[in-house]
């Protein structure tokens, strides 16, 4: 939709102050979906030519913020199978039609901090970290879960940038499992689990039910009953309540996601 | 800085904050459609540098240097693409309005070979970002593989037969223009404040800001606004409903309802204009829960005259009830062997037509007389009754008010309102210049109307072998701030529902209250998809409860010929049997059980159900329709109707009972529709009329039309006029053949036209049938419902054109199974509207949709023309029961309150010990 109240789009390649009503305008699908009285400005980093997707020296790929998510599909389509069916899997989770994928941006996603955001997912559960830039260039580093402090609320300071979000090359060879239920066949996310099996050491990252990613981390597969007790600790009863699921029916499908995820990467006997 | 739109550059600098869509609409590219504006629809999707985006939510800006194809440039060399040829050869649309979008998204996925060989699960992945509200997918999926349906039928043969919908050609290459599809010089734009409160006295209204914004012409308050009460429902009887409603009021009842209108340059500028009013609040208590509404003590939300109102009951919150009875319910109840009473909820929903409300209105010049008279091009499935509630409002004669229907984006009873209409009128008649008003997505859910929610108590007794004793509902429906449709809805809801059944002893008591929340309306099946769920699930529940099959229970008691059709209270009289398929209706959803269906997955409970249901087939009190046909020149025949079309293929059905009456092809009549300047009056595109009324009014015409050209043939050509007979294209007498060019010519010499007309009252009336069966799957671990298979049998009597109709079924049975598994809008505390946008509100996508298989009755009926019924309202009553009763069948829970969302059904099953 037209937004009205913004009167000016700035490049972001050219340098300039931040100024209240200003925005970061990546693929824009969420920004034009809704109105935003508060804006008067854009900020387009759609000049940046960041490339989509770095693979670092040590094989730890960077994310671009202004990777959209058909460039994230893509790339990963061409990689190892460890990987590239987690990412399709969590691009396969949005909501959002296919085509939306070819604009909207895996930086967005995560800025927009909403529990079913499958970026956060994927990202979470692979230990990434963001780049941050601050409006006075102070830069800094922070792990997906850290960014996002609730249902789309974030630990981002005003004006402050998500450059890119690195997944760690450990990350990527270990196995992984994904599970995700949905009140409606290519609906919205109502519980979307990633597990990882690095070596011995299992994680698992609940995200969708819960108002934000809860990661928990164990140096062998856990039993299934641990595994239970140990998310009910971490979420300790803050389950999701909105349209795509009842909270008490979130935390089943969660806790029996969590079975499904330990069972196919090899829970402890 | 250019664009280039199909090939061709675009001057003209994008706005800041603009999105593509509006820039590439306010250069004429109008087949890029505003459905969600919000990216979840599809319907604005377009080619930018050869990748379909949506471009709702696409940055103007960003297509400057770039490539951009719409769907008016999709055609090659003046050959259509193969994709739009697809969708005419399968008719894979009904109102068009979400077309371009399917057809932009498969042609940016096409290969060489077409989609034809896709996997069905990936084509419903791959076009789950496209909604369609009318069609139920499976006519689209058919155009995605190319299936081809459409018939050209032979001369006078087209009724029983599927020859294309005229507008087709023009929806596919988005040339097919809707409501806001008009350019209009120096258009002022407008925009509407809403209430924050459900209920507050306006005490003050500053516009001195408002004013001060560039751009801004016009501030309308309350102060501006006739005093006068009127109803926004639209029946052909004004006393059908309360006169509750101001134009803009000084006290509001919902959070949402207009306080303010703004008229300015641009919308940008209207929209800045209302934030810049400040409105001071008196803020009052208010009641949204109905219970309480009618507790003693409630906050009252219209205190009124009763008389000069219509509100039955102002100070107690009800604004109509029913307290009738036959026999003696409670002897029949003694006597029964078996009782079940429990009480059914349902939950507002809303029609989420792709199209939103909107109006332009402007002033022009009567051609015929010079005066000056106010046109209103709108959204309304009603013109003429737009017309007359205009001219009450503003004081003026008919003859100074036009009111226009172009295509409507769908419908589903939701444009049986005047919403826009009156205030866009008080607009141009202040401004004296051309104003446009568009609803946002947002506001049709906080602004327009939903379905009643309803509260239904049913006690049902029934004897051993299945007869029933006695049928007792207790009603309470919702109807919001406003009483519009709040008397008819529950009237109707409490009709046909319980005249299904032969049963002596009946009583109902309802009543439907208002509350200060977002005005329930019309809707599809007018209020007896609510209780016709309830009624249903009752009788599957007691025939469980006598061991028998539900199916028997209903057999033993469902009306058949010659019954007469008692509802208590029901004190009209011309409700007939006309014809009777429900028989075969039975035959078919039994058949469906003991056929192959899907298997189910391991561990899943299977379970079957069933429900049937009864409509009549034309509102009571009157529905008038007038029609008036024309030879022209050329030989072909153009037909004028008041109906308006909103997808449900009365322009295809009123050609091909035109075409047939007069022995010719469809091809060679013309129709010109919904506009008030054509004929004498129309009641509306409601109440399933389309085809029993406006057609019978068609069909009177072309009749007369006949007469007409045979007479002149005789007349002019001095021949024996027993002899004369009307063939395609011309008239023969014995060795004469007077063709129809040649006889126009000799009517016009002669200083006549010749043309006729046809009327038709909307009374006696019949019913039609339907009757709906699933077998479900249900998995106990997580509440997840699959249907493996879908049946349902309707009773349309003649089935004018059996590709449409079987659409209008399958139409049916999707946006009933969106009621019945997904949709909710949700309130906060305060009765704002939560579920403000389709992504938050689950209308049935591609993949939720199963294929329905589609039957239909052989019969006919006495009343409608060529023996047809209406069918476009009542596939979606059964459908809710059916399913509830499935599910039942399945996993031993009665399942009371829709939807039925899988979180919901794993509470039930687990709270039940499942």
């Amino acid at each position: 939709m037209d937004l009205n109240t913004v009167t000016e789009v700035r490049d972001a390649r050219q340098r300039g102050e931040w100024r209240p009503g200003d925005a970061w305008l990546a693929g824009g699908t969420y920004l034009f979906s809704e109105p935003q009285p508060h804006l008067r400005r854009l900020v387009d980093l759609a000049r940046m030519d960041w490339p989509p997707v770095a693979i670092l020296a040590d094989g730890s790929w960077e994310i671009a913020a202004t990777c959209t998510i058909a460039e994230l599909s893509a790339f990963a389509a061409t990689t190892g199978p460890a990987t590239s069916g987690l990412v399709e899997r969590c691009c396969r989770a949005f909501l959002a039609s296919v085509k939306i994928w070819n604009t909207a941006t895996v930086g967005g996603n995560l800025c927009l901090a909403l529990p079913a955001g499958p970026m956060i997912s994927l990202t979470a559960a692979l230990g990434a970290v963001c780049r941050l830039i601050a409006t006075d260039g102070t830069r800094r580093a922070l792990p997906v879960t850290d960014l996002i402090t609730g249902p789309a609320r974030t630990a981002l300071t005003e004006g402050e940038l998500l450059r890119s979000v690195t997944i760690p090359a450990r990350a990527l060879s270990a196995r992984t499992a994904f599970r995700r239920a949905s009140q409606h066949q290519h609906g919205r996310s109502s519980a979307l689990l990633v597990g990882t099996l690095d070596g011995r050491r299992f994680s698992l990252t609940v995200t969708a039910s819960t108002p934000r990613p809860v990661v928990l981390e164990f140096a062998a597969p856990p039993t299934a009953e641990a595994l239970s007790t140990a998310i009910d600790g971490a979420v300790g009863g803050n389950w999701l309540d909105d349209v795509h699921g009842i909270p008490a029916w979130r935390r089943h499908l969660t806790l029996r996601l969590a079975d499904e995820v330990l069972a196919e990467l090899g829970a402890a006997p | 800085m250019t664009v280039e739109v199909n090939g061709r550059s675009l001057d003209g600098p994008t706005r800041p904050g603009q999105c593509l869509r509006t820039y590439l609409r306010e250069r004429g590219l109008l087949g890029v459609r505003k459905g969600c504006d919000a990216g979840d629809c599809g319907a604005c999707t377009v080619h930018v540098d050869g990748v379909p985006v949506h471009s709702c939510v696409f940055p103007a800006f960003r297509a400057v240097g770039r490539r951009v194809t719409t769907i008016e440039g999709l055609a090659r060399d003046g050959h259509p693409h193969p994709v739009q040829r697809r969708f005419l050869d399968a008719q894979g649309f009904q109102c068009g309005f979400c077309t371009p979008g399917f057809v932009m998204t498969a042609a940016g996925l096409d290969t060489a070979a077409g989609l034809a060989g896709t996997p069905p699960e990936e084509l419903r992945r791959l076009f789950k970002g496209n909604l369609c509200r009318c069609t139920g997918y499976r006519a689209i999926e058919d155009a995605l593989r190319g299936v081809r349906h459409v018939e050209h039928p032979q001369a006078g043969t087209a009724v029983g037969r599927s020859p294309g919908a005229p507008a087709g050609p023009g929806i596919v290459t988005g040339t097919a223009r809707y409501t806001l599809d008009l350019d209009v010089p120096g258009l002022l734009h407008m925009k509407l404040l809403r209430s924050p409160h459900a209920h507050a006295r306006v005490l003050a209204i500053d516009t001195h800001e408002a004013l001060r914004v560039p751009g801004v012409r016009l501030v309308l308050t309350h102060k501006d606004a006739p005093p006068r009460l009127y109803s926004s429902a639209l029946h052909e009887s004004v006393d059908d409903d309360p006169a509750d409603t101001r134009l803009l009021d000084d006290v509001v009842r919902h959070v949402g309802q207009r306080v303010a209108a703004v008229v300015a340059d641009t919308v940008s500028a209207a929209e800045e204009g209302c934030r810049r009013l400040a409105v001071t609040y008196e803020v009052l208590p208010a009641v949204t829960d109905p219970e309480a509404a009618t507790a003693p003590g409630a906050p009252v939300v219209h205190d009124k005259d009763p008389v000069t109102s219509r509100i039955a009951r102002p100070r107690d919150n009800v604004v109509a009830e029913l307290h009738a009875g036959v026999g003696d319910v409670d002897a029949g109840l003694r006597s029964a062997d078996a009782v079940y009473e429990n009480t059914f909820h349902t939950r507002r929903v809303q029609h989420a037509s792709l199209e939103t409300h909107g109006a332009i209105g402007w002033l022009d010049a009567d051609p015929a007389t010079g005066a000056e008279r106010l046109v209103i091009r709108s959204s309304t499935q009603a013109p003429f009754l737009t017309r007359r509630a205009l001219c009450a409002l503003f004081d003026l004669p008919p003859d100074r008010v036009r009111v226009v229907t172009a295509l409507l984006g769908g419908g589903f009873g939701g444009k049986q309102e005047m919403l826009v209409e009156d205030v866009v009128a008080l607009a141009v008649l202040r401004s004296r210049a051309p104003v446009s008003l568009e609803f946002t997505r947002a506001e049709q859910f906080t602004a327009a109307t939903t379905r009643h929610p309803f509260t239904v108590t049913v006690t049902a007794g029934a004897r051993h072998d299945g007869t029933l004793t006695a049928l007792k509902l207790h009603v309470v429906a919702d109807t919001g701030a406003y009483g519009n449709h709040g008397p008819g809805v529950l009237l109707h809801g409490c009709g046909e529902s319980v005249a299904l059944y032969r049963c002596p002893n009946k009583r109902t008591d309802a009543r439907s209250v208002y509350t200060h929340t977002v005005p329930s309306g019309a809707f599809r099946g007018y209020g007896l998809g609510q209780v016709t769920f309830a009624v249903e699930s009752a009788l599957d529940e007691l025939a469980r409860r006598l061991r028998l099959d539900p199916l028997t229970l209903r057999e033993r008691n469902l009306i058949r010929p010659g019954d007469d059709l008692v509802a208590p209270g029901d004190t009209e009289h011309d409700l007939h049997l006309g014809g009777y398929g429900l028989d075969q209706c039975l035959r078919v959803v039994r058949a469906a059980g003991s056929s192959p269906a899907e298997p189910a997955p391991p561990g899943w409970l299977v379970g079957d159900g069933a429900a049937v249901a009864m409509i009549a087939t034309i509102p009571p009190r009157g529905h008038l329709a007038d029609a008036a046909l024309t030879l022209l020149p050329d030989g072909t025949f153009a037909l004028a109707v008041g109906t308006a079309e909103f997808g449900n293929g009365t322009t295809t059905v009123h050609r091909q009972i035109a075409a047939t009456a007069l022995g010719t092809t469809v091809d060679r009549v013309t129709v010109h529709q919904s506009d008030t300047a054509l004929v004498g009056h129309d009641t509306g595109a409601f109440g399933s009329t389309g085809t029993v009324v406006a057609g019978a009014a068609v069909l009177r015409a072309a009749r007369a039309l006949v007469d007409t050209l045979l007479d002149a043939a005789a007349t002019f050509h001095a021949l024996d006029r027993a002899r004369c007979r009307l063939t395609d294209g011309a008239v023969v007498c014995a060795g004469d053949r007077v063709p129809l060019e040649g006889l126009h010519a000799a009517a016009l010499a002669a200083g006549t036209s010749l043309t006729a007309t046809g009327h038709s009252r909307g009374t006696p009336r019949s019913v039609s049938f339907n009757a709906h069966w699933f077998r479900v799957a249900v998995n106990p671990d997580t509440g997840e419902i699959r249907i493996l298979r879908s049946v349902h049998a309707a009773d349309a009597g003649t089935v004018v054109n059996p590709l449409q109709c079987r659409g209008q079924v399958e139409g049916g049975v999707a946006q009933a199974l969106g009621a019945t598994r997904s949709e909710e809008i949700r309130l906060d505390p305060t009765g704002a509207v939560t579920t403000t946008a389709l992504r938050g509100y689950r209308i049935p996508t591609f993949a939720d949709t199963p294929r329905t298989e589609v039957h239909f009755a052989v019969t006919t009926d006495d009343l409608g023309p060529f023996g047809a019924k209406s069918m476009s309202e009542s596939p979606f009553v059964p459908v809710a029961p059916a399913f509830a009763n499935a599910v039942r069948d399945a996993t031993g829970v009665r399942f009371t309150t829709l939807p039925l969302t899988p979180d919901r059904v794993w509470s039930g099953l687990r709270d039940q010990g499942r």
